[in-house]
């Protein structure tokens, strides 16, 4: 691979002999993850009841990991779904379940920005941000590397070793924490 | 532009994040409990993260740094929820409940 021709971007399913097939087929599987993020994210953010809200939660996650493959990266790809569906996505079950949210007596949204207004909103945001991304031209620089994934390794134990540790004790100080919090006020 | 070469293209992955943070906002301004917030905040960081590694790939010169960048974002995240948690949890000992309009004590 040439990495200063950056007119084309390397993908994975760019292949060589078969090219058109494979595109064919990557191109299809790309538009069902793109459905899967979307429909994910839809449950995720207007279910009703909350366990729902958490498993639409992790079919939106399950789409972005397939997201970051056709992103060239496999390995943050597995790390979402490392992290993201198997912690965050079941601690918020946990939470779900050890405070019981669903025994709320009011039902269904309520306040001056939910309904309409909420939507309007929402929809304000999202235009604004896909409008800019649009009509903006970005430079595009020549490669340097293809990131791979010992690249990233020895990205993250050199230049970036400081980030490293300090998010190390970012993790530590947030559990601990979160310990106490949750014990404090615990007496029997 | 074929639909079927729609993933080779830096628009898509952009407007994807837009709408994905647009769904977080709406949840956030409309969920009624704090575990309901939550869900929507990831949202919102999940589609920070897919725009940094759509520019990390299509325009970056070192497609390393996004992806770094990416995990540092899962790691506070998941920080984030375990913060989050341990408040819900405190929370409903406290109040009994975990609904946003019953926790008015600073309200004035």
């Amino acid at each position: 691979m040439n990495p200063s021709d950056t007119t084309t971007v390397i993908g994975f399913f760019t292949g060589d002999g078969f090219a058109g097939y494979a595109d064919a087929v990557a191109g299809i599987v790309f538009l069902i993850m793109l459905a899967t993020t979307l429909i994910g994210g839809i449950i995720a953010c207007s279910a009703e009841r909350l366990v729902r809200a958490v498993s639409g939660l992790a079919l939106c996650f399950i789409g972005v990991a397939a997201i970051y493959y056709y992103l060239n990266s496999p390995f943050v790809a597995m790390m979402q779904m490392l992290i993201y569906i198997g912690a965050v996505c079941v601690t918020i079950a946990f939470a779900i379940m050890l405070a019981a949210p669903e025994e709320s007596k009011k039902n269904g949204p309520s306040g001056p920005l939910s309904g309409p207004l909420g939507l309007i909103t929402a929809g304000l945001v999202t235009m604004g941000m896909a409008g800019l991304a649009v009509n903006t031209t970005f430079s595009v620089l020549p490669k340097e590397n293809m990131g791979e994934v010992k690249l990233i390794g020895v990205e993250l134990l050199t230049s970036y070793s400081m980030v490293f540790e300090l998010v190390s004790i970012v993790l530590l100080i947030a559990i601990i924490g979160s310990l106490v919090i949750a014990r404090h006020g615990r007496s029997k | 532009m074929s639909i079927l070469n729609l993933h080779n293209s830096l628009n898509t992955y952009l407007i994807l994040a837009a709408i994905l943070f647009g769904m977080g906002v709406y949840g956030l301004v409309t969920r009624r409990t704090l575990v309901g917030m939550l869900i929507s905040s990831e949202l919102i960081l999940v589609a920070s993260s897919i725009n940094f590694m759509a520019f990390n790939r299509f325009t970056a010169p070192d497609p390393t740094v996004g992806q770094i960048f990416t995990l540092f974002i899962m790691a506070i995240a998941a920080a984030e929820a375990a913060i989050g948690l341990s408040i819900t949890i405190a929370v409903y000992r406290n109040y009994k409940t975990v609904d946003t309009e019953d926790l008015v004590d600073l309200k004035g």
